[in-house]
């Protein structure tokens, strides 16, 4: 540690400055326990089944929202399952289509791509990054939706789910699509930067043993960089769960689980995750059990964050050991 | 990785690649697939961009109007008849305002004991975990989180209470604070990459003339990187101009900016409005506007916007201050730099 000279000013400032940073920490403490306490109520009232299935969930939300309890069942009765479900299935297909690509296109950038595309390439990705979720949305619902309703989906298949549900083309798959492309360029980025940073002495020996240059990638490169991948996937979950704009305007305000029964049609069943729930529901937040379901619905949300942050803090802890930083 | 070495030489072993004896043909088929794929999802990726830009310019172009720069909303179900944008665009700059006002300070401050003072060191640890995980809560628990702070008795100044006294929590006050979180982490990462950088001897010369370490910082360090943090900040500015969900919550979507109470600039910020983007949302067919030529051609201003951000932000880290000396060709791409939650 450096010595300085240190006089009254610079304790003082050296308190003030400290007394911020740990404001953060103190935001954080009271975002957990404020969002926890007000959701404690519905949880309380549902226990561990919270989280399973039962019922519709919208009939669940609209009946607090009436304040009038669903027949048989308390007015907290809430059964989030539709909702967690959701988000697993955009989150968990977006990230994973998001992986894939996102590695073919970082050792595009950084091994394949002739000068004058990756000139191109590195606004393209900061575009994709700065563009607000918002229009993505907008895109979605006004331009792909459509498409989808009135090119893919036969009628004969709308029928055959429509006492069930309707098929519009804001559905799975679309909202999964427009997810990937919006959680793609930080995963780019990242594994870029990291395959970027790989030893050129580590390929070229590689090289030199007659290996070719995909292979040396694949086994030298991509070995090296695991690390930054796993922290860019860790990232791009937590951007793909919290994501509540976007999925709320694809999701034609239906809590629906897409059933893995119905086959084909499953892709084209809607879909609505926890985030965009909170959203739609933002009107309700006077009335006190539908916020406290909402808020239930956060601290879910919360929670997890909470969890995906230590997950990407423990994969950083890998990369240390091989000099690169992400 | 010694910074040299990446300065020298351009990334990626490109000595390598342009060795005109490797071709692909003696690959082995898969490893040809593969290669292909790469090229196939590099022109993909430029393809979405380009398809974006495209349709919304075409979309933007046929549905804007003049007009609407000066019109303020209103409520009408006909698309001719329901105004222009005025409202939201001063409602975006309200909230860009307030935000930034309340991160910059803040988050140079944070960044600033992080990289030089650190003591405790645990306590500093602990800090720079905080901030990450600020950077990874969606934007949707802030807002909600928001409101409950601001919704509270105590806090009621700050925007309007009921006759029942009910305080509402909504209000630009509240909205460009929430936005200030979302804009942090950015603000304290790229400041942090900015002290970095620095050489000590800057430090070290600056104490050798007996100034204290606050005014190192102040007078030598902070002005050093002035691109750092302004790249920063521009990078919030772009979080907050395009995020939804907070303004959804916390500003209470009013058609136009409804001020509270009667001293000017104060009852604006205690009042009720909306901002593009939430513009856009309640123009969609998601909303309950539904007037989708509105919705393009404020999603077009928007879109500008942020085009115009991004520029500046490659501009400030492309040229001048210590980023540019360092030379790394990837530095653009590292994820400090994306607003990469909304």
């Amino acid at each position: 540690m450096r010595r300085w000279a240190s006089g009254r000013t610079d304790q003082r400032a050296e308190r003030t400055l400290g007394a911020l940073a740990v404001a953060v920490l103190v935001l954080i403490g009271a975002m957990l326990i404020t969002v926890l306490v007000k959701a404690w109520p519905s949880f309380a009232h549902n226990g561990l089944s919270w989280f399973g299935p039962g019922g519709d969930v919208d009939a669940q939300l609209r009946a607090m929202g009436e304040n009038k309890a669903l027949p048989g069942h308390s007015i907290y009765y809430f059964r989030a399952w539709p909702l967690i479900w959701g988000t697993l299935l955009t989150t968990v297909s977006a990230v994973l289509i998001a992986l894939v690509v996102s590695t073919l296109a970082a050792i595009f950038l950084t091994e394949f791509a002739p000068g004058a595309i990756r000139r191109v390439l590195d606004p393209v990705i900061r575009l994709l990054a700065g563009v607000p979720s918002v229009i993505y949305g907008l895109i979605g619902i006004l331009a792909i939706a459509p498409f989808i309703n009135n090119h893919l989906i036969s009628n004969s298949r709308k029928a055959s789910v429509q006492y069930v549900v309707q098929l519009n083309g804001a559905d799975l798959m679309t909202a999964t699509l427009i997810l990937t492309v919006m959680i793609l360029p930080i995963m780019v980025a990242i594994s870029a930067g990291a395959l970027a940073a790989v030893p050129a002495s580590w390929r070229e020996g590689s090289l030199a043993l007659g290996v070719n240059r995909w292979r040396t990638i694949w086994r030298v490169s991509l070995h090296t960089a695991r690390p930054a991948i796993v922290a860019a996937t860790v990232l791009a979950t937590a951007r793909a769960l919290g994501e509540a704009v976007m999925l709320s305007m694809l999701s034609g305000g239906r809590g629906f689980a897409p059933n893995l029964l119905d086959g084909v049609t499953f892709l084209f069943e809607p879909v609505r995750p926890l985030a965009a729930t909170i959203l739609q529901n933002s009107e309700g937040l006077t009335i006190p059990v539908l916020a406290h379901t909402v808020y239930a619905i956060g601290a879910v949300l919360l929670v997890s964050a909470a969890l995906l942050s230590l997950a990407g803090w423990a994969a950083k802890q890998q990369f240390k050991r091989y000099g690169i930083r992400a | 990785m010694s910074t040299v070495a990446q300065g020298l030489k351009p990334p990626s072993g490109s000595a390598v690649a342009r060795s005109p004896r490797e071709g692909t043909a003696s690959w082995p088929l898969a490893d040809r697939i593969g290669y292909w794929l790469c090229w196939i999802v590099g022109i993909g990726l430029c393809l979405i961009a380009l398809a974006i830009v495209l349709f919304m310019l075409v979309k933007g172009i046929s549905y804007l109007r003049p007009s609407m720069f000066v019109e303020s909303p209103a409520p009408s179900a006909v698309q001719s008849q329901s105004g222009g944008f005025l409202d939201p665009i001063v409602g975006t700059l309200i909230v860009a305002a307030v935000g930034i006002a309340i991160a910059m300070p803040t988050g140079v401050a944070i960044a600033a004991w992080l990289s030089e003072y650190r003591r405790p060191a645990w306590l500093a640890r602990l800090v720079e975990s905080g901030v990450e995980m600020i950077a990874g809560v969606p934007s949707a628990v802030l807002a909600i989180f928001g409101l409950l702070i601001f919704a509270r008795g105590f806090l009621g100044f700050l925007s309007e209470t009921d006759a029942g006294g009910t305080v509402s929590g909504k209000s630009f006050f509240a909205a460009g604070t929430v936005m200030a979180i979302l804009a942090l982490p950015l603000i304290v990462g790229s400041t942090r990459e900015g002290l970095a950088q620095l050489p000590d001897r800057l430090r070290e010369a600056s104490f050798a003339l007996g100034r204290t370490r606050i005014t190192t910082i102040r007078r030598v360090l902070l002005p050093a990187i002035r691109p750092e943090i302004a790249s920063g900040t521009v990078l919030g500015l772009g979080r907050i101009i395009g995020d939804t969900a907070i303004i959804t919550i916390v500003l209470g979507l009013t058609l136009t900016n409804e001020g509270v109470g009667h001293i000017p600039v104060i009852s604006t910020l205690r009042g009720t409005g909306s901002t593009l983007t939430s513009y856009i949302y309640a123009n969609s067919p998601a909303g309950e506007g539904s007037a989708p030529q509105k919705a393009y051609a404020a999603a077009f201003v928007l879109l500008m916007i942020v085009l115009g951000l991004n520029a500046i932000v490659t501009r400030l880290t492309n040229h001048g201050g210590p980023a540019a000396e360092r030379g790394r060709a990837y530095r653009l791409l590292r994820f400090e730099w994306i607003p990469w939650t909304r």
